[in-house]
């Protein structure tokens, strides 16, 4: 009985220390970005390893994903005769949810797993204490750069996605299935808002791109320095950042959209 | 890889996502339709605005000039108000122009479509539309009918 609620007790603390921990780094890389934008080189070095080659995977997905909306929704709104809604129900459906919801998804699967692994191993073979050695702040040096590229990436990612996916529902519907392209086009116009889908949808992708950049440092950061601990962080990247993302995407949602 | 690929991609790679943003701006959203927000605005006040929203359509024989801008309920006369903005580009309707509130097919979004009149004074901005006509409310419709098929049956 006393076991367990020792144990119990063991596990509150480890994790209000542990989140304690997570915001205090935090706070150190913001403190430390003002100093990385005078060095644009590092973070150029990295929006090519967290951006640039996550963009065929987002293009793909995109595209796809945008098809198959075209192709649903088609058979769904066929049946009432509304198949010139089929460009709102695809554009809505990815500049609002899909877009930066499935971007930050991937994103945490290509470019957020990667940048754990990458700081877990610097960790593991103390690079980061060999920086510390050197006066040099690995925070300043190697995180904030990491943090700053996921966080201007993540908007331009969910970006290329939403567009994709559109024009990809434009081929499957317009191209394969014969809705009017006209039509398909003036009524996502028509029901399409700037400020409140496409800004809110912009938002909600930096917000991402924040708390997945955030994660996925972190954890490494925080990783067990040895194989196992590393492979652990890349593991807790990829499934924290997605419940993260599912969960604020509700919240911002509601803030959003529910009036 | 060198560096200069490395910058090369990243270009690249921002100017993408920038052409995807503003593809989104003006390709999807209405941003490119409205143009900011120049137009006048007319009122006009009606008993009943039925599912009418801000920012539905104002229609003219059907082509669209403006959108709904505000919908506020006057307590002294007890109707709701609803002020539209106008495009510029359609100025100069006459002073006894009606607005209706019609439901675009049988599901669709409710708007207002407004029809010219004979007057030769025109509507300014800030002007007041006289002649409304409120919203069909399918409870009504279906009330008077039943009440309409009532009455027939008595005098037979």
């Amino acid at each position: 009985m006393l076991d367990a609620l020792q144990r119990l007790g063991q596990i509150t603390l480890q994790f209000f220390q542990r989140l304690g921990r997570g915001n205090l780094f935090l706070l150190q890389t913001l403190a430390s970005l003002p100093g990385t934008i005078l060095r644009p080189g590092l973070v150029v070095k990295q929006m090519y390893s967290v951006g640039v080659l996550t963009l065929v995977i987002i293009v793909v997905s995109g595209l796809f994903v945008g098809m198959v909306m075209g192709l649903q929704g088609y058979n769904t709104l066929v049946d009432f005769g509304a198949e010139e809604s089929l460009g709102v129900l695809v554009a809505l459906s990815l500049v609002r949810e899909l877009g930066p919801v499935v971007a930050a998804l991937l994103f945490a699967g290509r470019a957020g797993s990667a940048l754990s692994a990458e700081i877990g191993l610097m960790k593991a073979t103390e690079q980061l204490s060999g920086m510390e050695m050197m006066a040099v702040d690995p925070v300043q040096r190697v995180i904030a750069p990491r943090f700053l590229a996921a966080f201007l990436s993540m908007p331009l990612l969910a970006a290329i996605f939403s567009a994709v996916g559109v024009y990809g529902g434009h081929l499957v519907g317009v191209g394969l299935l014969g809705v009017d392209d006209g039509a398909f086009w003036a009524q996502m116009q028509d029901k399409v808002d700037f400020h409140e889908d496409i800004l809110n949808g912009v938002i909600k992708s930096i917000v991402f791109g924040f708390i997945a950049g955030w994660i996925a440092l972190f954890e490494g950061y925080d990783a067990v320095p040895t194989a196992e601990g590393v492979s652990r962080a890349t593991t807790q990247t990829v499934v924290h950042t997605a419940l993260a993302v599912l969960g604020l995407d509700f919240v911002l949602t509601a803030l959003m959209f529910g009036d | 890889m060198n560096s200069r690929t490395v910058e090369i991609w990243v270009g690249i790679f921002t100017a993408a996502g920038v052409a995807a943003l503003f593809m989104l701006a003006m390709q999807v959203s209405n941003l490119s339709s409205i143009g900011g927000t120049a137009g006048y605005v007319l009122t006009a006040t009606f008993e009943n605005i039925g599912g009418l929203k801000e920012r539905s359509p104002v229609t003219v024989s059907g082509v669209r000039v403006g959108r709904v801008e505000s919908i506020n309920y006057d307590l002294e006369s007890f109707e709701a108000v609803v002020s539209m903005k106008i495009n510029d580009d359609y100025q100069g309707f006459p002073e006894d122009t009606s607005a209706s509130i019609f439901t675009a097919g049988l599901l669709g979004e409710q708007y207002i479509a407004l029809e010219p009149g004979g007057s030769l004074d025109n509507l300014k901005d800030g002007g007041r539309i006289q002649l409304t006509q409120s919203a069909l409310v399918m409870e009504q419709i279906i009330g008077q009918f039943l009440f309409s098929m009532s009455s027939d049956e008595k005098q037979e």
